[in-house]
């Protein structure tokens, strides 16, 4: 199941500079610009795409937590022991049928709906939708009103009650804000894959990213064949996140 | 030649030597407050400093907004491009966060009393791979375009 999606308006495309380069603007002002390690700059995110995942539950084993470890050890989110308010990226969700005693374990996190609810209730657009599909949270401008807390029908953001010590460079988190899966957006855009994909892939290959709106992608091609659910699709939010037999 | 007459032309000079000493003890004293900032790696920063004095926020909220909402990265004018390349180590040899006044963005901002949000949420030193200045041709052609558009 090891399948990485490539998209061409996705794939970063390298310009290297010979040497220096300078630009004079003005007299007196001079920009100048590093070309001798060829910088990377990404193409805007594109409509085309529409990235998603695929859960496969009879592969995700129970007791297994590897996504979430590889989530909160990438964003510095964990459990300080005060499950009202620690912030959850992404948790295990179990199920079971009383009557024959079999159920389910799956990852549930964001589900960077199409239709997002969080994205319609917030008063100053900090929740946003990418061109790509993408769910984010803009944290310059979101006021901490947690309006798309009590939106999201999946539950899967948190709000940042304690001040965040030493963040990481690709993950800057801070308290009174709300904050969720950002489906690793800054992993995506130089052509990688989530954190919790790639740390399935080693445990046991439960999970596949790809675009949706490629049809000759992989999970395009799973989806088109196999029978999937996604959570409450009466809510009519058109997730990304497909899951398998549950 | 009479006492005042000697007066009258000796007080120029005096009034002059006055204003001199007030000049050089003057810039000396300016030079003292004056913030120093520590110096990136590399000849050169992604643009001059007087650019990057007088814009560098501008130029930074300009490509925040690329970036977190069109998914736009390798910029050149990058927070963590910033953070990266004026580093300042420590007695322990690793970079000092902002809660260091030696900090790179402290060094001017505790003058000008210019509070910095960013490290709100930002990392203020560097990861272990160091990105540095991400300059590129096309940074360099989207910093002209947004000079025009900002000074006519």
């Amino acid at each position: 199941m090891s399948v990485k999606a490539t998209d061409e308006s996705r794939r970063t495309f390298l310009r290297s500079a010979a040497g220096m380069a300078a630009t004079l603007l003005a007299p007196g002002v001079t920009l100048y610009a590093m070309g001798d390690a060829a910088a990377a700059e990404t193409a805007p995110a594109s409509a085309k795409v529409r990235w998603g995942l695929l859960i496969d539950a009879a592969r995700c084993k129970d007791g297994c937590s590897a996504c979430i470890d590889a989530c909160s050890a990438a964003f510095g989110w964990k459990d300080t022991g005060h499950p009202e308010t620690d912030p959850q990226w992404v948790r295990k969700v179990s199920a079971k049928n009383p009557e024959t005693g079999a159920g389910f374990s799956v990852p549930v996190m964001c589900q960077h709906c199409a239709n997002a609810p969080c994205v319609d209730v917030c008063p100053t657009g900090a929740s946003f939708k990418r061109a790509d599909g993408i769910v984010l949270v803009d944290r310059h401008i979101c006021i901490g009103c947690r309006y798309c807390m009590m939106a999201c029908p999946y539950k899967a953001r948190s709000f940042v009650h304690e001040p965040v010590e030493n963040p990481k460079p690709d993950a800057p988190r801070g308290k009174g804000t709300v904050e969720g899966c950002t489906l690793c957006v800054h992993r995506i855009d130089a052509g990688g894959i989530p954190h919790c994909v790639e740390a399935c892939q080693a445990a046991g290959g439960a999970m596949l990213f790809g675009d949706l709106g490629d049809p000759s992608s992989e999970i395009a091609k799973r989806i088109a064949t196999y029978r999937t659910t996604r959570i409450r699709e009466d809510l009519r939010c058109n997730t990304g996140i497909y899951y398998a037999n549950i | 030649m009479t006492a005042s007459g000697t007066l009258r032309r000796v007080i120029p000079e005096c009034v002059l030597a006055l204003l001199l000493f007030a000049m050089v003890s003057g810039s000396a004293f300016a030079e003292g407050l004056m913030p120093h900032p520590p110096k990136g790696k590399g000849e050169h920063c992604v643009a001059s400093t007087d650019v990057m004095r007088r814009n560098h926020m501008d130029l930074m909220k300009h490509q925040r907004d690329e970036t977190v909402h069109e998914g736009v990265r390798g910029k050149p004018f990058g927070l963590a491009g910033c953070v990266g390349c004026h580093a300042v180590k420590g007695a322990d040899g690793q970079p000092v966060s902002h809660g260091d006044s030696r900090h790179f963005c402290r060094s001017c901002h505790d003058y000008a009393a210019v509070s910095i949000d960013c490290f709100q949420c930002h990392a203020s030193r560097p990861d272990e791979k160091v990105k540095g200045a991400e300059g590129s041709r096309s940074g360099l052609s989207g910093l002209a375009a947004f000079f025009q558009k900002e000074r006519p």
